[in-house]
């Protein structure tokens, strides 16, 4: 497997050491170039660009798009939030994906996101604030001093990943608006835009969720020190299919809860409606949290498949821990709830 | 066009060819790195929609072969439904392998706690006979209970396309859609089964009369 070459990035004694030795952005670009290259150029040269434009999409290529521009983020590491874990390689952070707007297998928003277009880009906070904000692009990353932050992500789907998000604090952001104290809940919009996003556009695309996706989380969880407003990841802004511009991170709570590409966020004094809980109540709460003694429905949450460095057989499958191993920062917000009953 | 027994080997070949280049693309896309950064979803999905495909295949032989009166085609089944065996055989090898990591303790408790596991796990063991008793010897021995284990490939298509359907998140439009599919096919299956009957039923009377 090619994936074996990729930087040996042990746990280190310092968590901060590490991605210095992961494979760059630019190298693995050019590998995929050089595939393509390879692979279809050879047999592209004298076919007709229409028949071309088909073969990438038999490839799931998208055709003639040009990839999504990231930029370098400048941002401390904040030590208070590094792991003593591998990180997960950015070559697969990026690369596999539940972002349904864009299809639902993993690889579909890499293959179909590279168009995204977030410039211009409208946040707006507003609810129950004494002063409602309306962000643009610049603002996302100049409003507030970033931090980088490595953070466990735990799939509902029982895969996980270790990622290092760039960003600052959810709480900042609700500080500066200035929550009422009637407030309870805040909720989370990610953008709607057929045109732009394929899987709204399409029930067969887009797995049948009722867009725009929605979530929520009661205000004591938002304030938490963990919760986390993403621009960036591995030092740069988000790639489109990890959801750029700007996401929440929660990473006590299944992934699904860690919504993209968010356009609006409301203050509410009640608990807002969230996507995936609409859709299947049974099988996807309100709360989400990570919790290896409630089983999905469907699938055991005891364990999870670590999503590390190497190839396909190098994954190691690991005890899941309760609130994702945050229990320390986060179990007191549950203190006397049943979580069987609030899952 | 009629077929005869010379033509038997050219299908065969090409059928042959039909079946294993999915598994050469998957491969492929997978060795490329096209199947993104952990592609084990996508190499257990590919490689069950490679089983439930074959299978369809299979089920196609006998209403084309009547329709079109090919009868040589029927000679294709065999080999067809060993490629159904192929390609779930990877499929559950690629679940054990890579994404159980050979955990058989969690495979015990996934089958239990996972009702489309069971499901898909019921209609595994149906191939996995149908398979071993594929052997011309052994069918000759079996006699007449060797076409009643056979008629269990209509349970299977039941089975497959449900632990499809049961296993997706939320994506239900594509296991709808093969299991319509595989509902027309026994569909098909009864009402012939139905005619024969009336015919012969028939053709006894002007028999007695």
């Amino acid at each position: 497997m090619k994936s074996t070459k990729f930087g040996k990035i042990k746990s280190a004694s310092s968590w901060n050491e590490k991605e210095n030795s992961v494979t760059p952005e630019g190298v693995f670009n050019d590998r995929r170039n050089i595939i393509k290259a390879l692979g279809l150029g050879a047999i592209g040269a004298s076919i007709p660009g229409h028949v071309q434009a088909g073969l990438f999409e038999l490839f799931g290529e998208n055709k003639a798009v040009d990839p999504f521009v990231t930029q370098v983020l400048d941002f401390t590491k904040n030590s208070a939030f590094g792991l003593k874990e591998t990180l997960t390689p950015m070559q697969k952070v990026i690369t596999h994906n539940n972002f349904y707007e864009f299809g639902t297998s993993k690889t579909d928003p890499v293959d179909n996101a590279q168009g995204f277009k977030v410039d211009p880009w409208v946040l707006k906070i507003e609810g129950l604030v004494d002063n409602p904000l309306t962000l643009d692009l610049d603002d996302l990353t100049k409003l507030f001093a970033l931090e980088e932050r490595i953070y466990r992500l735990r799939c509902v789907e029982a895969w996980s990943m270790v990622v290092p998000w760039v960003g600052f604090s959810l709480a900042l952001l609700l500080k500066k608006a200035g929550v009422k104290s009637s407030a309870t809940h805040v909720a989370f919009e990610t953008l709607f835009d057929p045109d732009q996003m394929p899987g709204q556009k399409s029930r067969l695309m887009g797995g049948g969720i009722h867009y725009p996706y929605i979530e929520g989380l009661r205000l004591d969880e938002a304030m938490n020190d963990l919760s986390f407003m993403a621009v960036g990841l591995y030092g740069k802004t988000l790639p489109a299919q990890n959801g750029a511009p700007i996401r929440l991170v929660v990473p006590w709570k299944y992934g699904f809860k860690s919504i993209k590409s968010i356009v609006r966020i409301r203050v509410m004094d009640k608990q807002p409606p969230t996507s995936w809980n609409q859709l299947a109540a049974n099988e996807y709460g309100f709360y989400a949290n990570v919790n290896p003694e409630v089983d999905h429905p469907r699938w055991s949450q005891a364990t999870e498949r670590r999503i590390g460095e190497g190839g396909i057989f190098s994954a190691t499958r690991i005890a899941t821990k309760p609130f994702n191993g945050y229990g320390e920062q986060v179990a007191h917000l549950y203190k006397g709830m049943d979580l069987s009953r609030f899952y | 066009m009629r077929l005869s027994l010379k033509h038997l080997l050219p299908i065969k070949v090409m059928l042959h060819l039909l079946a294993i280049l999915p598994f050469c693309y998957l491969l492929f896309t997978v060795l490329s790195e096209r199947a993104g950064g952990d592609p084990v979803q996508y190499i257990i999905h590919y490689t069950g929609m490679g089983a439930l495909n074959a299978l369809v295949a299979v089920l196609l032989v006998s209403p084309i072969a009547k329709r079109f009166k090919l009868g040589v085609l029927m000679q294709t089944r065999r080999l067809l439904g060993l490629y159904v065996f192929g390609y779930a055989s990877l499929h559950i090898f690629s679940f054990l392998s890579l994404d159980l990591l050979f955990e058989w303790q969690l495979l015990a408790s996934e089958i239990v706690k996972r009702p489309y596991i069971l499901v898909g796990a019921s209609g595994y063991l149906i191939l996995v006979l149908l398979a071993v008793t594929s052997f011309n010897r052994i069918r000759r021995k079996m006699g007449r209970s060797w076409q009643n284990l056979h008629n269990s490939i209509y349970l299977l298509a039941l089975l497959a396309p449900i632990h499809f359907y049961w296993s997706v998140k939320s994506e239900v439009i594509e296991p709808s859609i093969y299991l319509g599919i595989f509902i027309c096919l026994l569909i098909v299956r009864f009402k012939s089964a139905k005619l024969v009957k009336k015919t012969n039923v028939a053709s006894k009377k002007v028999k007695v009369v």
